[in-house]
């Protein structure tokens, strides 16, 4: 059993520094409106889950969060997002930097096909961010060891990372992605493709990761929102209905459509 | 709203009534304990103590159903709160039956006197027990707070009457010492009903933690000062 994703009772949390922030933001596909004046923010150093149906919106608004709705042409974000009170879709701002800071993990494990290895030095390399072997070496073993999975890959870094359980193949990418050292993680749906084991030990990884990452998961299990976050939002229909924190939420959420959903009562 | 797994519902349902039923078992025990100390009964008495053990059965009963639906459901919010009120429920209403039955265990004692003084306050105080007992297990069924909330006030009554008993009796035993024996029985047995009282608030509080998520906003009210209370030969002497 994970014994990870304790209720945070302490009080200071609740005043945690707010590390990203949304404010209304709406979404557009063409003419369809995807997302509807969402406001959100995003406190640091905490997991902060959001949950809702399919289609409800969470995974676009996810996307926002590092721009990753701009490679979608039909695609229109309005509203401001900010990363450290600094808004994120000035036109100045370089992408592929704010992709480094602001990481993602998707879905299916999607390594590269390279080696493991490779797989988690490509980031350090395209960003310049080592100088010599030596110090190369020591970010992906840091980061292999961040992501749980160095003492199963320490003697086969020239393997390729595509050879890997779904599990481990998932906690490399976890790795590929913090070894740029981002600040903020989304994760989109990151244990629907593993087994009840490899997701525990991803659960169990995502609770230690908070400690120097701030987190974002789109899950749609709701006991792995309850297990894993401190804070849960939940969507539905385009709209952010209730944001709370985590225990109330699935104790006594205020909005009787988070307490239908919830309870297992939407159609 | 439909749910969209109605086994789910059904398992809940279940519980509800098998706490409603329980509660309806009690509530006829209660009633039962106090008329056989009424009529020196002594056979309703053994009955009422029999019927103890089915109300332990079904508070089990209770606790396993609950616990298959905390197993498999993986249940949340209202859900979950229904579940742990039916379980606490069970509770309280176990704890009332093992009052009935106290109260049924001293029939035998009491039957051996030929009058009994004080009979009147016992009647009085277990027609109310026993209307708080059914008001708050309507509440319970119907989800209806604001009924919880009246009858959860009611208890005062029932604990201002246990305090006059008390005095009507400490009254009795200084007037005749040969009262004393079947006085300390009956008080025993106010202080029974006073208690079954107790739970039954309890269950008007777990009816507003289901339906709401959160306690009465005011404190529990409570008039009961028989713990303090003292009759002394100047009391007497003025009759009261």
């Amino acid at each position: 059993m994970v014994t990870n994703g304790q209720q945070d009772e302490n009080p200071a949390h609740a005043a945690a520094r707010v590390k990203m922030q949304a404010k209304k933001v709406a979404v557009f596909y063409g003419e369809a409106q995807a997302l509807h004046d969402v406001d959100l923010d995003i406190r640091e150093h905490t997991v902060t889950a959001l949950i809702g149906p399919s289609g409800c919106g969470k995974s676009t608004f996810l996307r926002c969060l590092n721009r990753m709705n701009d490679v979608i042409d039909i695609c229109r974000v309005e509203g401001r997002i900010m990363l450290d009170g600094e808004d994120i879709n000035t036109p100045s701002l370089d992408t592929v930097h704010l992709r480094a800071r602001v990481g993602m993990v998707f879905q299916k494990p999607n390594p590269f096909p390279k080696t493991i290895y490779d797989n988690v030095a490509y980031g350090p390399r395209i960003h310049g961010m080592t100088s010599g072997k030596s110090e190369l070496d020591e970010v992906v073993e840091t980061s292999l060891e961040r992501a749980g999975l160095w003492k199963e890959v320490r003697d086969r870094l020239d393997e390729p990372g595509t050879g890997l359980s779904g599990g481990q193949q998932q906690r490399l990418c976890i790795a590929r992605s913090i070894a740029v050292n981002p600040e903020v993680i989304l994760m989109d749906e990151p244990c629907s493709a593993l087994d009840p084991i490899a997701t525990a030990r991803i659960e169990e990884l995502i609770d230690e990761l908070r400690t120097n990452f701030t987190i974002v998961i789109v899950t749609h299990s709701m006991q792995q929102a309850a297990r894993v976050s401190q804070r849960t939002g939940f969507f539905h229909l385009g709209e952010l209905v209730e944001v709370g924190n985590t225990d109330q939420i699935f104790t006594n959420p205020d909005d009787q459509r988070t307490q239908d959903y919830i309870t297992g009562r939407f159609g | 709203m439909e749910r969209t797994v109605k086994a789910f519902d059904n398992d809940l349902d279940a519980l509800k009534s098998a706490a409603a039923a329980m509660g309806g078992l009690v509530e006829a025990q209660v009633a039962d304990s106090v008329r056989a100390v009424v009529r020196r009964d002594i056979d309703l008495a053994a009955r009422t103590r029999e019927v103890d053990e089915r109300i332990d059965d079904m508070e089990i009963e209770i606790q396993d159903l609950a616990q298959r639906i905390l197993a498999l459901r993986s249940p949340v919010a209202s859900d979950l709160r229904a579940i742990l009120g039916a379980l606490h429920i069970a509770r309280d209403l176990e704890r009332m039956g093992d009052h009935a039955k106290n109260i049924a265990k001293r029939v035998s004692a009491l039957s051996t006197v030929a009058e009994l003084q004080g009979l009147n306050g016992i009647v009085r105080m277990a027609r109310l027990a026993r209307s708080l007992i059914k008001d708050v297990l309507d509440s319970y069924v119907n989800g209806d707070t604001e009924a919880a909330l009246r009858a959860w006030r009611r208890d005062e009554e029932i604990d201002e009457m246990h305090t006059s008993l008390f005095r009507e009796l400490l009254t009795y035993m200084m007037e005749d010492p040969r009262s004393i024996s079947y006085c300390t029985h009956l008080l025993f047995v106010a202080k029974n009903i006073e208690r079954i009282g107790d739970h039954a608030t309890n269950i008007a509080e777990i009816v507003h933690f289901i339906e709401e998520g959160s306690r009465f906003a005011e404190s529990r009210p409570t008039s009961d000062d028989a713990s303090v209370t003292v009759v002394d030969s100047t009391d007497r002497e003025q009759g009261t």
